[in-house]
């Protein structure tokens, strides 16, 4: 039997809020274990918690990024269970009215758009850090508790299961982390766990409906380990349907250094989190007003933009794809524009040279060591025939590594292109003089025959003779 | 009888508290009682009626975006019945 | 007459007027503690030293012919689920046996902006669940007119105290009922605001949305006095209330003609000791002669009222009370791993009926029994607060008993809490409307028990119930009155 994998997100984001998200504490990453808290995130008795407005309002603007609808009417709840990175022993998060619900976003995969539903987006607070003495958890004796990021602002964004690869999944979640980058509600720091996703599979047969058993993979973070724990999740639960076994409904760990996902010896049905209404925070009520201004404010988004720069530049679809699927590439594609530089130029700059440098090196585009200006520049000495493509491959390598400006490299480097008519000339004498079978096939009607030569003129230039003027001058000299 | 053995140890296990086999029965009976007066609620047709969770009606109480001082550590960890480096202490974690 | 014997604002005459030092009164209310405190065991914590020191601070100011406000200088206490930074908050429970606040409660930073005399903390049913204080993990505590007898709770120690001048003035919380049934069974004045009149910032959460604090008094002027320095909108409790909070002092007035005041009929039920409904008919009458006007209502939910508060107190409570897990402070029983550390912890450390709260609550909300029992009792709560919605469009305040009977013999009510719940079937359903309520002395029993009744006001009318107590007591002497105890006279 031939099985179709089912696959659902919950990614959390946490919010770059100055404070948390029920106290004044610092969300600050990194700080010394215990220093950002305080008697609210504590969990001390007595203490209420107080809602920081900005999460609210960053809860509402990926709401509307992501088409949902904004429940005018919302609530916290209490989701209570035992764990001692949680000091009250329940998460104040949101159970049957989140802020936003009912959205979708569009996703690529191999050239074919597709829609993935959104179910909700809640508001909760993040837990608390627990450090084991041990190796793993298992052969601890203790575990040391650290309360920093206890309360620090996440947003739950909970899609339906209309993913059936990690492909897909993987084009999600990255869709999720442009648009959060986008409406700069997050950080979206993958390495410092600002997002990290609960993967759900199942398996049913292909062209059926009914959803098989699902398993439950917590807390992935890199879009690499999001691929290999689905690809190696559907390939066990193959297996195991294959072999006639069943699914046990369970969660799992995913480990990178294997490249498995073990089971976690669950009780998954002990979980009863007793739901109820948070009786110290008052509902949040939003006018339709209210949610016009935040509208009003979100900037432009992936989809519009990318349609912006098919439309305006004559950009593809895919390379317009590439370009907004994050706000700092989009960024950098805007400021090289600005330059002055031909934008299918700066697509195919950036496209080419420069992501597979980044991508060789691991550097993040906001980091390139060659600076939108800095590109933008270099483009402008090819549309000026200055240097000519080729050559700018030279100058743009130097640039990774030299901060001077293309122009400067371009002098100091000897590398400006001969556009003398004289000059090139005399080199074009030559290769004629020493190419006599080139010249004949030419000349017998072989009009491909001037590549060659054009060659040779290059060479003897070191690349450096402008190749329209060889062109024209080698077939004005043949005849 | 509407709480079953069953019942209350699951219950006991939510709470986390011990509920040893011969307290049980005190604690059925207990309930029982006590669920049984409250049982007069479902005379009450309540099908069109909101629940009432906060006793105001109050809105979109907010806290700006404000960095207030937090606790300094030996404060936070005055009241710790275990500690260590900074650090809150406790027994082994089996995952459950 | 001894000092300890005065309500505050006559002290406060008497210290503006210099005719007594606030260390003289604090040490005749310290002497009073050591000759009657072994028998009515008010207190958890007494901060002797502190208090001798802030009378002696006070005394300093007012010789340098500075001002003082109300409470400056007068001894007071608080019950001990109010978080006192640098002072033992127990909840009277053995789990947060040393459990040193690190931060005060938003009443204490008020009170304390004062200048008052702090004397400790006081006696509660732990973590004020209960209506006796036998539920204390310490001690019970005693009624200070008959010592066999329960003061009433959860704020037994709150009551007691001032009923027998072991402090002049106290802080206590209601969640339903806590503060008026022990002012009642004490002969003095127990005041539960309207929900959110007063923060709840560093009250140690029993029902989230049922409890209160208030004061407890000699007398309705003082009542009036202490909420004026208590209430008012806290940043840090987003359920206070944004309300103005206008001068109560305003409202002790001697007036009330023309007050429509409503008798509930599902109030005075079968089972009430007839003594305490003769007192109450007999404050009827007096209301009549002074030109109130007395209308019979109907609040006709009532009887399910006790039923919703018993569903949705514990099952706020259960929750609540799942951070003492010896994580993070409070005690700890260790064990050999995490989850059999917190059950140890917990077992071991709650009493009786907070573990039986805990298991209600949990049993309410758990899958299964969700809608039958928490959802239902939420629904409940609607129509009570309905009923008293209805009622406020014909009547100014309602009058009422606060408890059925006078207080009850300690371990009279031992292994029977069903009988126990039910004993507050006057008091709960304003906590489920968030209404303010004050108990006052009206009567004594043939056998000397103090009796009280409840004045409710509309939601966030606590002016209308104060004119309508001091109007009252001025006809009156129950408050002047004090109970014979060891050392008295």
């Amino acid at each position: 039997m031939k099985y179709e994998a089912v696959i659902g997100l919950e990614i959390h984001c946490e919010l770059k809020t100055k404070t948390k998200i029920f106290c004044g504490c610092a969300t600050e990453f990194g700080a010394d274990q215990n220093t950002h808290v305080c008697p609210v995130c504590l969990g001390m008795p007595g203490v209420l918690p107080t809602v920081n407005q900005r999460v609210v309002e960053f809860g509402i603007k990926a709401g509307l990024a992501t088409n949902c609808e904004i429940n005018k009417y919302s609530k916290f709840d209490r989701k209570n269970y035992y764990y001692p990175d949680l000091p009250k022993n329940w998460q104040t998060s949101q159970y049957d009215l989140p802020i936003a619900e009912h959205g979708w976003v569009d996703i690529d995969v191999n050239g074919e758009k597709k829609r993935i539903r959104l179910t909700r987006i809640h508001m909760e607070e993040d837990a608390g850090k627990l450090v084991h003495s041990g190796t793993t958890i298992k052969d601890s004796n203790s575990s040391n508790v650290d309360y920093n990021r206890t309360g620090v602002p996440l947003l739950e964004i909970v899609s339906e299961p209309d993913m059936s690869s990690a492909e897909e999944a993987r084009a999600y979640m990255e869709k999720i982390k442009a648009i959060m980058e986008y409406i700069d509600v997050s950080n979206c720091r993958m390495e410092e766990g600002n997002l990290r996703a609960d993967i759900n599979v199942s398996l049913r047969p292909v062209g059926t409906k009914e959803l098989g058993t699902r398993t439950e993979m917590k807390n992935i973070n890199s879009f690499k380990n999001l691929e290999d724990a689905i690809n190696y999740e559907i390939e066990r639960q193959t297996e195991v349907l294959e072999d006639g076994g069943h699914i046990v409904q369970e969660t799992r760990t995913y480990d990178p250094a294997r490249g498995i996902t073990l089971s976690m010896r669950s009780k998954e049905n002990a979980h009863d989190y007793r739901y109820m209404p948070e009786p110290d925070l008052p509902p949040i009520v939003t006018s339709e007003e209210t949610i016009e201004k935040y509208r009003s404010e979100l900037p432009e988004l992936p989809d519009a933009r990318r349609a912006r720069l098919e439309e305006e530049f004559g950009l593809s679809d895919y390379d317009a794809g590439i370009i907004t699927s994050s706000r700092a590439m989009a960024e950098y594609f805007d400021a090289v524009v600005a330059t002055g530089a031909d934008a299918k130029l700066a697509a195919n700059w950036m496209m080419g040279d420069l992501l597979k440098n980044l991508n060789d090196e691991g550097i993040d585009i906001s980091k390139s060591p060659v600076e939108a200006q800095r590109l933008g520049e270099m483009i402008q000495l090819i549309m000026k025939d200055t240097i000519s493509g080729k050559i700018a491959k030279k100058v743009f390598k130097e640039m990774w590594t030299n901060t001077d400006s293309p122009e400067k490299i371009v002098k100091d480097k000897g590398l400006v292109q001969i556009t003398d008519t004289k000059a090139i000339e005399g080199i074009v004498d030559e290769v004629i003089a020493n190419n006599q079978k080139a010249v004949d096939d030419y000349k017998g009607g072989n009009k491909k025959a001037i590549g060659a030569l054009v060659g040779q003129v290059m060479k003897a230039s070191k690349g450096k003779a402008n190749p329209q003027m060889v062109n024209k001058l080698l077939a004005e000299k043949l005849g | 009888m509407k709480v079953t053995k069953e019942d209350l140890q699951n219950v006991a296990v939510l709470s986390r508290l011990a509920i040893p086999a011969d307290q049980e029965e005190k604690y059925i009976g207990q309930m029982d009682k006590i669920l049984t007066y409250m049982d007069n609620l479902a005379e009450l047709d309540t099908e069109n009626v909101k629940p009432t969770t906060y006793a105001l009606p109050m809105q979109n109480v907010f806290r700006k975006d404000e960095v207030k001082e937090s606790l300094d550590r030996e404060a936070a960890l005055a009241n710790a019945p275990l500690k260590e480096d900074g650090y809150f202490k406790v027994p082994k974690v089996l995952e459950d | 007459m001894r000092l300890y014997e005065k309500p505050a604002h006559v002290l406060h005459d008497m210290l503006v007027n210099k005719e007594i030092t606030s260390v003289e009164l604090t040490e005749d209310v310290l002497a009073r503690i050591d000759e009657v405190e072994g028998d009515v065991k008010a207190y958890l914590t007494i901060t002797r030293d502190e208090a001798l020191a802030q009378a002696k601070a006070v005394d300093e100011k007012i010789a340098n012919g500075e001002t003082i406000s109300f409470l400056e200088g007068i001894p007071g206490a608080i019950k001990d689920n109010i978080c006192t930074k640098g002072i033992k908050t127990t909840c009277a429970s053995k789990i947060l046996e040393n459990f040193v606040p690190p931060y005060d409660a938003t009443v204490m930073t008020k009170i304390k902006a004062e200048n008052p005399v702090i004397l400790g903390k006081l006696n509660m049913d732990e973590f004020a669940m209960g209506g006796s204080t036998e539920n204390s993990a310490y001690h019970p505590t005693c009624n200070p007119w008959n010592t066999e007898c329960v003061p009433g709770g959860s704020s037994g120690g709150s009551a007691a105290s001032v009923a027998a001048g072991t402090a002049i003035w106290s802080l206590g919380s209601d969640t339903g009922g806590s503060i008026r049934q022990p002012a009642s069974f004490c002969g003095v004045v127990g005041l539960k605001p309207t929900y959110g009149r007063v923060s709840r910032y560093g009250l140690v959460a029993y029902g989230s949305s049922l409890d209160q604090i208030g004061p407890v008094t000699r007398d309705v002027t003082d009542c009036a006095n202490i909420l004026n320095i208590i209430a008012g909108h806290d940043d840090m409790d987003s359920t206070s209330s944004v309300a103005e909070v206008p001068d109560f002092t305003k409202a002790l007035v001697e007036d009330v003609k023309g007050l429509k005041i409503g008798l509930p009929k599902e109030y005075f039920v079968k089972g009430m000791d007839p003594e305490v409904e003769k007192a109450i008919r007999t404050a009827i009458e007096t209301y009549k002669e002074m030109g109130a006007e007395i209308v019979e209502i109907s609040l006709p939910h009532t009887d399910y009222a006790i039923s919703a508060y018993y569903l949705i107190a514990p099952a706020e409570a259960a929750t609540n009370l799942q951070r003492y897990d010896g994580v993070s402070y409070g005690e700890r029983v260790d064990g050999e791993d995490l989850v059999s550390m917190m059950t140890n912890t917990r077992t071991e450390k709650f009493g009786e009926e907070v573990k039986r709260r805990i298991v209600i609550g949990n049993y309410a909300l758990s899958a299964g029994y969700y809608d039958a029992y928490y959802l239902k009792a939420m629904k409940v709560r609607t129509l009570v607060a309905e009923d008293y919605a209805k009622a406020f469009e014909q009547v100014d305040v309602i009058l009422a008993p606060v408890a059925p009977t006078t207080a009850f013999k300690i371990g009279e009510m031992a292994g029977a809490p069903l009988q126990m719940y039910l004993q507050d079937a006057c008091t709960v359903p304003l906590n489920l409307a968030g209404l303010p309520g004050i108990s006052i002395p009206c009567g004594m029993s043939s056998k000397g028990m103090p009796i009280g009744m409840q004045l409710i006001g509309k939601a966030l009318d606590e002016e209308t119930i104060i004119r309508a107590a001091y109007t009252y007591e001025q006809s009156q002497d129950y408050h002047t009155k004090m109970p014979q105890l060891g050392g008295n006279n």
